[in-house]
């Protein structure tokens, strides 16, 4: 083994993951990247070293055992590599698609010290699509415990907890909001990054291990926690309701007809199929200038879902510039090819609209870089004098989410901080409540899938122990 | 399945069903709203409860044929269930001993008004019901609103029947009679242009006025924000901070240009669905 890994070279960059054409992607709902085939997929497995210090796993919120499920790979025993993976990922589909593994497992990767690293987020979807194709195969369940668990929220960290739970034995039960389970996943992210149909296998799954799914059932309006566990008896509550609240600009002009929020924005085209209207009753209106606030992950997807609706132009509009942008580097890229335009160091200061009320224009004003502020970067400037006119008819807000007060409002002794997110012990997701934890966005704010999927993780291993007792 | 129990067509273009929801009957309140799917492809369409039956578990909602969706939702019948059913939503009307109160129900806003008002007497209120419509064949519950309220006056637009006038007219004799200090609150629900006239009336003596919004929405919990009215200079969400709001400090004018934004794509469904010349291929003969 020793001798072997002294003896190989490494390819130094990754294998390419294959894309739909840009040009062509960018008025399209596809799928954009395509997915490894079998033969470099391997080929990729094999630049990974299978070092013992494994520093990959450090990187991963939910500790997937990479090397392990890639020596697998490599040896092209793919029902093995999936096996493995799900030992520890109840959503590699998801994840392959959606984390930031440049930020995670991969910026760890000892091949990524002199090379480029292992390409692993390419390499867990290869291994669920290719288990998607055989039929999903399901985990093993632990004997009936006779504890019932009510999770709220089916978004990503919902759903991880829910599954560690109903391997464990307990009878869970997920209460969603919406009228189909994914959270996030199915109202937030689109269908050319995440295609629904893979979101709604993985819950498939989930159903076969036991796990209920209640959808339309808005907690704390029909039912309270306190109902929940003292009428309906659930001995264990996890709240994943994330950030669903969306924040605004609070500048003039901001409620003319055209001024959306990225959420809505996103939930219509997304969850409503907005974008199959009028085969889908609920329409999505986009015209043919679109200005997206904010520079995140959110703020890429709403400007290229806008492309795909039609405009002929598509601004991010930023306050930093292209350094500090939030979102991930292979997302802004992606929307950069597409056709993407981005005003850096410009924020808004009022939305113009006319007569009819309908958006006609953003007054903006220039930036500058100053020095780095409490989060690190610099902090922007406006400059006197640098106001101007955006020719735009339509505006996105994208500039974040807050917590969904719907539970905290209704929910006696959870405490909440002054932004309004639970209070829940990062070690345990414990909150104020006996018997109920939380985790997530609704107590980190807005994060990524992969936080809340490792939140959700934490909070099933406490509630089991709390639950054993 | 949420099923209908039972289907009545109060006047030809306004239908009351009675629908099974335990969930959401165990715990609605007068005020709040349903968010209803009729099938894949539907809309999340929001009405506010008219009624409510918590021993049988029934929710009744009454809506009127406006669009494609409520077209669509009115070809139901009894026997038939919809996809998605989703409440209780929005906070409840804030009932207590005020001593007067007018509840002033305009056209198919007479459904949401009588639970308000029947709340309001059995909290000890005298409750004086105004009901208005265009005309006489658009009048429905009058019954259940006599029961409802202490006192009921009706008027209709063109005279047809009872009185002519609009509730505004009703709502002026009664202050003329009563004098402003004896009424302690004014509810109304109806149309934007009627719930605007009757807040321009009672600011004039400074009556409290609640008005209850049906913006547009689409989740209806406070997550896509696009429900969003301005009240008082403050932007709110109809869907969790109301549906109920001070009358006097809501801008109306903003809510009517909000709920034109998708005027145009709604005509063109409607035109689908109403032409039955549709020629695809899915057998839908028209009805998508």
């Amino acid at each position: 083994m020793t001798e072997e890994k002294k003896s190989k070279k490494v390819v130094p960059t990754k294998y390419p993951m294959p894309h739909q054409d840009a040009a062509v992607r960018a008025r399209n709902f596809e799928e954009v990247a395509l997915g490894l085939d079998e033969e470099t997929a391997v080929l990729e497995a094999q630049r990974c070293l299978q070092c013992k210090k494994e520093p990959c796993r450090k990187g991963c919120p939910v500790e997937v055992l990479i090397p392990d499920f890639i020596k697998l790979v490599a040896e092209r025993d793919f029902a093995g590599a999936i096996k493995k993976l799900k030992e520890k990922n109840a959503l590699p589909a998801v994840c392959g698609r959606v984390c930031p593994q440049e930020n995670q497992c991969e910026s760890y990767c000892t091949v990524g010290k002199k090379n480029e690293p292992v390409a692993i987020g390419r390499l867990e979807r290869f291994c669920a699509d290719w288990e998607r194709t055989q039929g999903i195969e399901v985990p093993e369940i632990a004997p009936s415990t006779g504890k019932k668990v009510a999770i709220i929220g089916s978004g990503p960290g919902g759903l991880t907890c829910a599954a560690d739970l109903a391997k464990l034995g307990h009878k869970v039960t997920i209460f969603e909001a919406l009228h189909v389970a994914g959270g996030v996943l199915m109202y937030g992210i689109p269908q050319f990054r995440l295609p629904k149909e893979i979101v709604q296998a993985e819950i498939e799954t989930l159903r076969k291990m036991g796990v209920e799914i209640e959808v339309n059932a808005v907690v704390g309006k029909f039912a309270t926690i306190d109902e929940l566990m003292k009428e309906e008896g659930f001995d264990a509550v996890y709240i994943g309701t994330g950030a669903g609240l969306p924040y605004f600009m609070e500048i003039p002009g901001e409620n003319a007809c055209g001024v959306y929020s990225a959420n809505e924005f996103l939930t219509r085209t997304n969850l409503m199929k907005g974008y199959k209207f009028p085969e889908y009753d609920t329409p999505i209106k986009v015209g043919s200038k679109v200005a997206v606030l904010g520079g995140g992950n959110v703020a890429m997807d709403a400007a290229r879902t806008a492309l795909r609706l039609g405009a002929s132009e598509s601004w991010i509009v930023y306050r930093r510039s292209k350094e500090e942008l939030p979102a991930r580097h292979e997302e802004a890229e992606h929307a950069e090819e597409e056709g993407v335009k981005f005003a850096f160091l410009t924020s808004p200061v009022r939305v113009i609209s006319n007569d009819e009320g309908w958006v006609t224009g953003m007054e903006c004003v220039k930036y500058e870089l100053g020095e780095p502020d409490a989060s690190g970067r610099r902090r922007p400037i406006a400059i006197k004098g640098s106001e101007f006119i955006m020719d735009v008819d339509t505006v996105v807000v994208a500039i974040g989410q807050g917590p969904n007060p719907l539970v905290p409002k209704t929910t006696e002794g959870l405490e909440t901080n002054k932004r309004g997110n639970i209070v829940a012990d990062p070690a345990t997701g414990a909150t104020s409540k006996p018997g109920v934890y939380a985790g997530g966005d609704v107590v980190t704010g807005a994060a990524t899938v992969i936080l809340a999927m490792g939140a959700g993780r934490v909070a099933a291993k406490s509630m089991h122990e709390y639950l054993s007792k | 399945m949420y099923k209908i129990l039972s289907k009545i067509t109060l006047v030809p273009t306004l239908h009351e069903f009675v629908i099974e929801a335990p969930r959401v009957a165990k715990r609605c309140k007068a005020g709040q709203f349903i968010i209803l799917r009729i099938h894949e492809e539907g809309e999340r369409i929001p009405l506010t409860i008219a009624d409510f039956d918590r021993e049988k578990g029934t929710i009744t909602i009454v809506f009127q044929e406006v669009g494609k969706s409520t077209k669509q939702l009115a070809t139901l019948n009894a026997g038939d269930s919809m996809l998605d059913f989703v409440g209780p939503l929005g906070e409840a009307s804030h009932i207590d001993n005020y001593g007067t109160v007018v509840c002033v129900a305009g056209g198919v806003g007479i459904a949401p008004v009588f639970p308000i008002a029947r709340a309001l007497k059995e909290a000890g209120n005298e409750v004086i019901g105004i009901m208005g419509c265009r005309c006489k064949d658009l009048i429905f519950w009058e019954d259940r609103m006599k029961d409802a309220c202490t006192e009921l006056r009706v008027t209709t637009d063109d005279g047809s029947y009872v009185c002519k006038g609009f509730v505004t007219d009703k709502l002026l004799d009664l202050i003329n009679e009563r004098g402003k200090e004896n009424i302690a609150e004014v509810i109304a629900i109806g149309p934007v242009p009627m719930m605007r006239a009757v807040a321009n009336l009672t600011r004039e003596y400074g009556i409290k006025t609640i008005v209850s919004l049906n913006s547009t929405m689409v989740d209806g919990t406070g997550m896509c924000g696009c429900c969003r009215v301005t009240v008082g200079g403050e932007v709110k969400f109809a869907c969790v901070d109301g549906p109920e709001f001070d009358a006097h400090a809501v801008d109306f004018e903003e809510m009517m240009r909000r709920g034109r934004i998708y005027k145009e794509e709604e005509q063109k469904s409607l035109e689908k669905y109403t032409n039955k010349s549709c020629t695809c291929s899915c057998g839908c003969g028209g009805a998508k």
